[in-house]
């Protein structure tokens, strides 16, 4: 066995992981903190996708642009979301989770009846359709930038929840919503900008997962499935998303160099399910968390 | 993106199920469909395509295109004198639809023949329908073959036509060593399969074959092994949403187009469209259509379709082409039938019998004459490869001499021969409806 194929293996899997990770960013943030099961996530991402579409074609923006864009725009459509409908279900989960896959239909079909059923394109830079090459290592640059945007993210979010006075108040309300709200914290306010957060970063991987695969209406449902796989093996909080979309990433790319794509994932969907079958609140579980 | 575990099964034990499947119950034809035809009403076709769903991207061009050929027939005069009626249902990309709606169209609206489906999985779950109907399904598209129904036609080219030029131009061109990719289902390994046969008949070195799963987007690990077998060109049968992706990261990866291109039996003009010319310029693929073609026969036709009201996906491509066809195939079929045994009597087994050897000429068929086979219904055509331009149309760079006979047990010679009235086994046994 080439040892440098191996370490390539093992550099593809770090870029693996921060798509998967990035798939299910929003979702972790949606789901850890309102406890929604939103099945019209995929949808949202796709909604990324079509938004720097749109961007890119009608504005001419430059696409490193339609990445904070796409965040703004699907951010506003999660906002209009969870006023319009989620919130009059937070206190029926189950609910919720109809209501939301009601939802992904609405939009799959609506950005079909706008924009047709014929895949899209995106523009990227001439310097992101080709690689780097260090020594025996090739890297793709667009998977560098998708790592990059997704490491950012991460780090732009921890300190959010854990710098700043807004994600005290999130991780308060996440304890408990009634006694966040007794010491003066407008709870609905922190779940609808949670939503619409949880939205936008859906939106950015809709941007990066444009260029990388294909821009369609059914673009989404591959995604979100992983993305939930990642947010229940995670436990729904961040740190336990990153680690489960880091450990699932290695093993897709070192099991598909080593076997091939299909037995990879066939391996690493078991392993999930026996994972789940002995740790089922997931890796990182939120302890005092209302499930 | 013909799909599904069920095919998959199904294909995997092609031979077993071949062999072991009893024969149908088949009515008499007139009675089994049900209905007569009648002087001064139109004559009613079902077009079964998905129009919603995953499938949609091909399949809706598909019904587009059928509605424009039944337009441009009823314009020159209709049908044997009458015009064609047609009766479009949405099989909504899910294959238990697709066979309702075959049920609907055949008892309900009574239509005299089916034109739809993409995937072979869909055909497969609406084939017993029109089998036990005894009725007539227009195939518009390539599939792998190993089939013998008596009631489809088909006209698509088959695995064996797909590939027979391709594999040997691309191993004079670019060199003996090649990598097999595809997308996990039957299609592609069957496709592999004669893929195989006319790599080593080339004298070509098979360095890898890798199935990837039909939704993936993934491409890096499989990269990663083409980078280190390093081969003289790759030969892709990855199809759909995939297929675009494949092509995006190879290039992402810094591959060169030059050094090893891809040789596809899929990446159309739609495709090219969608992952951006840049990404598929100076790729291969086969097909026996071109948007390209230079024939007045194929710019009449996409001149005038993309100005009709049906070209607002704006490009025309091999499955559209062959969906094109089949309709004049029904036509001079239709009017065969009604001249042998009278308008009345025409029923779906009656226009199948007499389109044996029915011949689409180069004045209507954009991709240039071609034949229905007498034996097997498959159609006799031209394979063509082209290259894709920094434009994102093709330019063809070999076209088939002569035309190339449709095959559909070519790897399978020890299960028989498809003839008219059936499977006809080595020791002179006849099989009907084998699928």
């Amino acid at each position: 066995m080439d040892l440098g194929s191996l370490l390539n293996a093992l550099i593809l899997g770090v870029s693996i992981a921060s798509i998967w990770l990035i798939a299910a960013l929003g979702l972790t943030i949606i789901y850890g903190t309102a406890g929604v099961i939103n099945m019209a996530h995929g949808e949202l991402i796709m909604l990324g996708a079509y938004s720097s579409y749109m961007l890119q074609f009608y504005l001419g923006l430059p696409y490193l642009l339609c990445l904070p864009a796409s965040f703004v725009v699907v951010a506003l459509v999660g906002l209009a979301l969870e006023r319009g409908l989620i919130r009059y279900l937070y206190s029926r989960p189950l609910d919720t989770l109809l209501a939301t896959y009601g939802v992904s239909l609405v939009l799959m079909q609506g950005v079909r009846l706008i924009f047709g059923s014929d895949p899209k394109y995106l523009a990227v830079p001439e310097i992101f359709q080709s690689n780097v090459m260090l020594g025996s290592v090739s890297v793709s640059a667009f998977r560098i930038v998708v790592l990059l945007v997704t490491v950012l993210l991460v780090l732009a979010l921890w300190l959010l929840f854990y710098k700043t006075r807004f994600g005290v108040q999130v991780r308060a309300v996440m304890q408990n919503k009634e006694m966040a709200a007794a010491f003066g914290i407008n709870s609905g306010r922190i779940y609808m900008l949670t939503f619409a957060l949880g939205a936008g970063l859906a939106g950015v991987a809709g941007a990066l997962f444009g260029v990388l695969a294909i821009v369609l209406p059914t673009m989404g449902a591959s995604y979100v499935v992983q993305a939930f796989l990642m947010v229940v093996v995670g436990g729904g909080s961040l740190a336990g998303s990153v680690v489960a979309s880091g450990v699932t990433g290695e093993m897709q790319s070192v099991f598909a160099f080593f076997t091939n794509d299909t037995l990879a994932r066939f391996i690493i969907f078991v392993l999930i399910v026996a994972f789940l079958r002995f740790r089922p609140q997931g890796l990182f579980a939120q302890s005092g968390a209302r499930r | 993106m013909k799909i599904t575990r069920r095919n998959i099964l199904k294909s995997t034990a092609a031979a077993a199920a071949a062999v072991s499947l009893p024969q149908l119950w088949i009515p008499e034809s007139s009675e089994a469909w049900g209905a007569t035809l009648k002087k001064g009403e139109p004559i009613k076709v079902g077009l079964l395509f998905s129009l919603t769903g995953s499938l949609a991207v091909p399949e809706e061009d598909s019904a587009l295109v059928m509605q424009y050929a039944i337009d441009e027939i009823n314009k020159a005069g209709g049908v044997a004198g009458l015009p064609i009626e047609p009766v479009i249902v949405d099989a909504k990309s899910d294959f238990a639809v697709y066979s309702e709606k075959a049920k609907e169209l055949i008892l309900r609206d009574k239509v005299i023949a089916l034109f739809g489906c993409y995937t072979s999985a869909s055909r497969k779950a609406i084939l017993p329908t029109v089998m036990q109907r005894d009725h007539l399904l227009y195939y518009p598209t390539c599939y792998e073959g190993a089939e013998c129904t008596q009631n489809t036609i088909c006209t698509g080219p088959l695995a064996n036509q797909h590939s027979q030029d391709l594999i040997p131009f691309m191993v004079q061109q670019f060199g003996k060593r090649v990598f097999f990719v595809g997308s996990n289902y039957v299609w592609p390994k069957e496709s592999n399969k004669n893929a195989k046969v006319w790599l080593e008949k080339a004298g070509g070195e098979l360095l890898g074959e890798e199935y990837i799963p039909l939704s993936s987007s993934e491409f890096g690990p499989l990269l990663n092994k083409i980078r280190d077998a390093n081969p003289d060109f790759i030969f892709s049968t990855v199809v759909g949403a995939s297929d675009i992706a494949f092509h995006k990261q190879f290039k992402q990866e810094g591959f060169k187009v030059d050094k090893m291109p891809i040789a596809s039996l899929t990446t159309g003009e739609i495709e090219t469209r969608a992952m951006g010319a840049e990404f598929g310029a100076g790729h291969f693929l086969s097909a026996p259509y071109f948007q390209s073609l230079d024939t007045p026969t194929n710019q009449k036709f996409v001149e005038s379709f993309l100005k009709s009201k049906y070209g607002k996906n704006g490009t025309t491509h091999y499955n559209m082409e062959e969906t094109y066809t089949s309709a004049y195939v029904f036509k001079a079929g239709f009017e065969k039938a009604a001249a042998a045994v009278g308008f009345e009597n025409v029923t779906p087994r009656i226009i199948r019998d007499h389109s044996g050897g029915i011949r689409v000429e180069d004045d209507v068929s954009p991709e240039g004459l071609i034949w229905i086979d007498e034996n097997n219904f498959n159609t006799w055509l031209k394979p063509k490869i082209g290259q894709c331009q920094a434009d994102g149309t093709f330019k063809i760079v070999k076209a088939a001499e002569k035309h190339v006979a449709p095959d559909p047990y070519s790897i399978y010679p020890d299960v028989g021969l498809c003839t008219k009235d059936g499977l006809k086994a080595p020791d002179g046994k006849i099989r009907k409806s084998v699928i």
